[in-house]
């Protein structure tokens, strides 16, 4: 099924991407967890993710086409989601501030209604809530867990943070009250922290570069990198089946 | 297909009907812990964690449930190592969920062996440090995608021969996990499968791809069986305790079986001139093994085993603090069970 | 226990409603919460439960197989807490 109009293909597009490529972050954690139980736990986040991005492909044209043959100005994803992992903390960081946005705009998603995205979006709220529950805990363990943890998870928090105002640049198709959601993410997000004994981070989130760029084409460095590894073989062998 | 269609495929494991061990022995006497052992393990009853056992089935069961279980987690390695490359979204998700499956066999293994009173972290410790090992299949390298499908037909297909016959494992805990492990294997074989048949009837180039594999991952494939019975140092006291169900070469003869017909359906050669049907035996008759090689590989000397262990090790390593952590914060919020 | 070191906790899955807990295997986790989430992802990944109970390992006390006989044994000559003990005359129902 494709999408009728062009905002609805554009949306389908900007939000495919988003979980296309955190499904990949994370695919790269399979054999290098800090404990067993986490190779299976990401691994099922990154598997919900991957679910989602290949329906909302799918809304948008050809899942694999889009996945591995469009060049990286094309791809519509913002920029925190194509954020290389880093240390355990970074990943929870990236996660927490992702999947309590995905939560929330799902959610509203979910409860508009009649439109290829709501379909998607209802099956999804229950999965990305999931997620959002696996970051906060992690959060709370690893910001009130040991000295070395509390420094880690304060430094994920902040190298991210100017990626989290691209969250909430409008996107056309997608018709939530943007204003709403980043303060309900903003009071979650504050909430979380506060208990996993953090604080907000302060730096600038707005601005050319750190918002609304991924939206537009315009992603990272490390991204151009990832994207060489995911579509190489696909791209090699053009018109192959798999 | 839960199982191989193996032609002596054994059954789906089941309750024990046999009379219980404590009244096995002559009526009246005062038994031995050692005769309700034996009685138990000959009437194919299970053993469970706290029955009486010998020191020496104890030790057989820790090295063998480790060694399966360092093999589940060695095993990601090779397939996760092209999780980001896989060519289409479909294969990504099999492939990802394939690998996040071996860690979960890992944990239903390690669990088993906690059962006979080893921590995970102990195993874990042995297998850093090489004192305990995981199969050398996991050794060699996966060098372009069809491997992944040569894994999963190959080197899964040879798991589950050896694996099914221990559903039915004289252990309780593991035979129970193996029961779990093997319904799940099966989705991994036929995934493999089906990837390599894209691959054979694909381009000429996939085709290539798919036969290289499968001469690289054949050979290798049947040392997965172990050496031959009268090389084997554990195989005979495995059999009398029922650890161990089939010989090495019994279970080996059967995989090939299993495999030539499906060779020749995915289009593909087996890399051996010497395989033919022996009409007399019932069975193909194949090659000579080469056991150098196995041996080299077991040793350490295989393309890579440096790279596993270093990359295992390293995951371990830089997830102390995060373990440390998550204990940390337990036992400030008195939720610390011990 | 080093400070990495995670306890032990058992793991019972309840398949579908009507049916109880039955026990599924262990895992580790540093509390309660994680345990019980560590369980859902590994022992329902394929929509093996609707309910899941955690147990500290430590926490179960279990009968001794040396106390097999004066626990076990005594109940095994009470046939007549078992319906079929009793003998009913052919063409009597609902019994």
């Amino acid at each position: 099924m494709t999408a009728t109009t062009p905002a609805l293909t554009g949306a389908a597009l900007a939000l495919g991407d988003d979980a296309l490529v955190l499904s990949h972050r994370l695919g790269e954690w399979a054999g290098h967890a800090p404990v067993l139980e986490e190779e299976v736990a990401l691994a099922n986040i990154a598997l919900d993710l991957l679910g989602q991005a290949r329906v909302l492909l799918s809304l948008a044209g050809d899942e694999d086409e889009l996945a591995f043959l469009r060049e990286e100005r094309a791809f519509r994803n913002v920029q925190l989601v194509e954020q290389p992992n880093g240390d355990f903390a970074r990943t929870i960081a990236r996660q927490l501030y992702f999947s309590t946005y995905q939560r929330l705009l799902y959610g509203r998603l979910a409860a508009a209604g009649e439109s290829p995205l709501s379909g998607l979006a209802a099956k999804a709220v229950k999965e990305v809530a999931y997620h959002q529950d696996h970051a906060e805990q992690w959060t709370l363990r690893l910001g009130d867990g040991t000295a070395e943890s509390h420094d880690r998870m304060r430094a994920g928090c902040e190298a991210l943070w100017r990626f989290t105002g691209e969250l909430f640049r409008p996107v056309e198709g997608v018709d939530v009250d943007w204003a709403e959601l980043e303060a309900d993410w903003l009071a979650s997000v504050t909430g979380v922290l506060e208990r996993a004994t953090l604080t907000l981070p302060e730096g600038p989130r707005t601005g050319a570069w750190r918002a609304g760029a991924g939206r537009q084409g315009l992603h990272t460095e490390p991204f151009g990198r990832m994207l060489a590894e995911m579509q190489h073989l696909h791209r090699s062998h053009p018109g192959a089946t798999w | 297909m839960t199982v191989p269609t193996a032609p002596t495929a054994p059954t789906a494991p089941t309750a024990p009907t046999a009379s219980p061990a404590a009244t096995a022995g002559p009526a009246g006497a005062r038994e031995t812990p050692e005769a309700v052992f034996d009685a138990a393990v000959a009437a194919d009853e299970r053993i469970e964690p706290r029955d009486w056992m010998p020191e020496a089935y104890r030790a057989s069961l820790v090295r063998q449930i480790a060694q399966h279980a360092h093999s589940e987690i060695i095993g990601m390695q090779p397939e996760a190592n092209w999780i980001t490359r896989a060519p289409s979204l479909r294969r990504k998700a099999i492939l990802m969920a394939k690998v996040q499956d071996e860690a979960g066999h890992g944990l239903y293994l390690y669990s088993a062996a906690e059962t006979l009173g080893v921590s995970r972290d102990e195993l874990l410790d042995k297998l850093h440090t090489g004192r305990q090992k995981y199969s050398s299949i996991f050794n060699y390298p996966t060098l372009t995608w069809a491997d992944v499908g040569a894994i999963g037909w190959l080197v899964d297909g040879a798991a589950i021969t050896n694996q099914v016959p221990l559903c039915r494992c004289s252990y309780g805990p593991y035979a129970r996990a193996m029961v779990r492990i093997c319904k799940e294997e099966s989705f991994h074989q036929r995934q493999g499968y089906e990837a390599l048949l894209a691959l054979s009837r694909g381009t000429p180039e996939q085709h290539a791809m798919a036969q290289d594999a499968v001469d690289r991952w054949w050979w290798p494939s049947l040392m997965m069986f172990g050496p031959p019975d009268d090389e084997s140092s554990h195989s005979a006291q495995s059999m009398a305790w029922k650890i161990k169900r089939h010989s090495n070469d019994e279970l080996r003869r059967r995989f090939v079986d299993i495999c030539v017909p499906q060779a020749e359906a995915l289009g593909l050669t087996l890399p051996d001139p010497e395989l033919r049907w022996n009409e007399e035996r019932g069975h193909y008759d194949f090659g000579a093994i080469d056991w150098a090689e196995f041996r080299e590989v077991l040793k350490g000397d295989g393309p890579c085993n440096e790279q596993r262990i270093t990359q295992r090790r390293r995951a371990h390593e830089d997830g102390a603090w995060v373990r440390e952590a998550a204990a940390a914060h337990a036992a400030k919020h008195g939720e610390a069970t011990r | 226990m080093t400070t990495s070191d995670w306890p032990l906790w058992e793991v019972f899955v309840r398949s579908r409603r009507g049916l109880s807990h039955t026990h599924a295997g262990s895992l580790h986790a540093p509390d309660a919460e994680m345990a019980l989430r560590n369980a859902r992802d590994l022992y329902t990944r394929r929509s093996e439960g609707v309910s899941l109970w955690v147990v500290p390992s430590a926490a179960i006390t279990a009968s001794s197989p040396d106390e097999k006989d004066p626990f076990f044994e005594p109940a095994g000559d009470k046939p007549y807490r078992h319906p079929t003990f009793y003998e009913i005359p052919e063409g009597v129902r609902h019994l």
